[in-house]
């Protein structure tokens, strides 16, 4: 894995389909032996530098880094410290990285974290940067499908839902599309589409295509892994467009009647209703099994980009 | 139909989109040199066509880059003496620096200060340029 070293991680196509094996094959020793692994990073510290709060995110770092044995220092959002306001992104890390060995950032701006990773010289991992990219988020999705589905090649992937701000989306696409054969079935209300670049993105994949729709039910029979996602309030200018929105493309038991019998569902959490909760107790559903497959690639990601073996 | 004089030195940007001299002129910063500058719009060009010029008196130099992404189909001439020396044929830049700015709300470039705002060419054929940060595409 010394080929990860010093490297930052802002969108998950930085890493290769032989990097990221090497990575989930590290992730899968973690997760197999988590113990084995609660030395290795002692005496190093991971800044988390979140300038929007993001609890989940946050503490999925930072219990991998202190798994690890080593410290975490940071901030939870731009107002809880004086210092930072006001302060340029490219000074804030900046300053930063002279006390860290590593650093998570967070921010509501697409694109930030390429300003981040330009100005720090400790690796930086993009924790989300507004509706851009969340490749963690993402490194957790592909950790889930392949232990789940035993491989990241020829795989028919439907995702629902905010498929237009829903960075988790655009972040999965940008991954996946570098194995052969994968078909993503695009199924969203029209006002929530994917944008442009994310179709040229599939377009510049490895054989991969996609298809649009707004027939949730018609398109479950032929998915090998539905991906939710939730409609947030905050991607919205106004309040009367998220109600009329927020309730289409719900998954509930009747829906998953009509899906294959080793399908899986997968939701970067939180979820709002999006999901039934009568569907949780479906075997199909590997949503809380995501989180932990996270806190384990983190822990794989951060011991590769900091070259420890 | 209207005469200008050649120029003796200095530039001729020729075949301009019919309507586009006056962004070129604007865009490129021609309208505050302190050369000698002749617009003229709606000069035939063949048959059928029409065409904006430029003239440019005693200049050497222009932002090629910045030309070539408002219109790649136009051609800079270079005079020297009343003669052609140089005929420069444009096309898309395949990276530009600091001409167009990202119209993303949500973008990085909005908030934070001193950066460059660079794309890159994503196809030739449909003129689209993609943000170096947030990925946003932007037709030009
Ligand atoms: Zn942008």
């Amino acid at each position: 894995m010394a080929d990860l070293l010093g490297r930052n991680l802002l969108e998950p196509g930085d890493f290769s389909a032989e990097e990221l094996a090497g990575l989930f094959d590290l992730a899968d020793v973690i997760a197999d032996a988590p113990a084995d692994f609660d030395r290795r990073a002692v005496g190093k510290i991971l800044a988390t530098l979140f300038f929007e709060p993001s609890t989940r995110t946050r503490l999925s770092f930072e219990a991998a880094m202190l798994r690890l044995g080593g410290q975490v220092i940071g901030f939870s959002e731009a107002g809880s410290s004086s210092a930072m306001k006001g302060e340029s992104i490219a000074d804030t890390v900046r300053t930063v990285a002279c006390y860290s060995d590593i650093i998570a950032m967070r921010h509501p701006k697409e694109g930030s974290a390429r300003i981040g990773a330009i100005h720090s010289n400790v690796p930086l991992i993009n924790a989300g940067d507004g509706g851009h990219h969340h490749p963690t988020q993402t490194l957790t999705d592909m950790l889930t499908i392949r232990r789940k589905m035993g491989r990241l090649d020829n795989l028919t992937i439907g995702l629902a839902g905010d498929l237009k701000f829903g960075r988790t989306v655009h972040s999965l696409i940008n991954a996946m599309k570098i194995y052969p054969n994968i078909k993503f079935v695009l199924m969203s209300p029209e006002e929530l589409k994917v944008p442009d670049f994310v179709k040229y993105d599939i377009q510049s994949g490895n054989g991969s295509t996609f298809v649009e729709t707004t027939d949730m039910q018609g398109a479950m029979k032929e998915l090998d892994i539905l991906y939710m996602t939730r409609v947030q309030r905050e991607r919205f200018f106004n309040e009367e467009d998220y109600i009329r929105l927020k309730d289409r493309y719900i998954l509930d038991n009747d829906k998953m009647s009509y899906a294959k019998e080793d399908m899986i569902v997968l939701h970067p959490l939180p979820r709002v209703n999006e999901i039934a909760v009568e569907v949780d107790s479906d075997p199909r559903a590997v949503y809380f099994e995501q989180a932990k497959n996270g806190m384990f690639v983190r822990m794989a990601l951060i011991l590769s980009l900091l070259g420890i073996e | 139909m209207v005469v200008v004089n050649s120029i003796e030195n200095g530039i001729v940007i020729d075949h301009i989109r019919v309507g586009n001299g006056l962004k070129v002129l604007e865009k490129l910063g021609i309208d505050t040199t302190k050369n000698t500058v002749a617009l003229i719009m709606n000069a035939s060009s063949g048959k059928h066509e029409r065409k904006d010029i430029i003239k440019i008196e005693n200049s050497e130099w222009i932002d090629l880059t910045a030309l070539g992404l408002l219109d790649h189909t136009a051609t800079v001439n270079i005079i020297q003496n009343h003669v052609i020396t140089k005929k420069i044929k444009l096309s898309l830049p395949e990276r530009v620096v600091d001409v167009i700015k990202c119209k993303n709300p949500r973008c990085v470039t909005s908030v934070e200060p001193s950066i460059p705002h660079i794309f890159h060419l994503v196809d030739p054929k449909t003129e689209e340029y993609r943000c170096e940060y947030c990925d946003e595409i932007i037709k030009v």
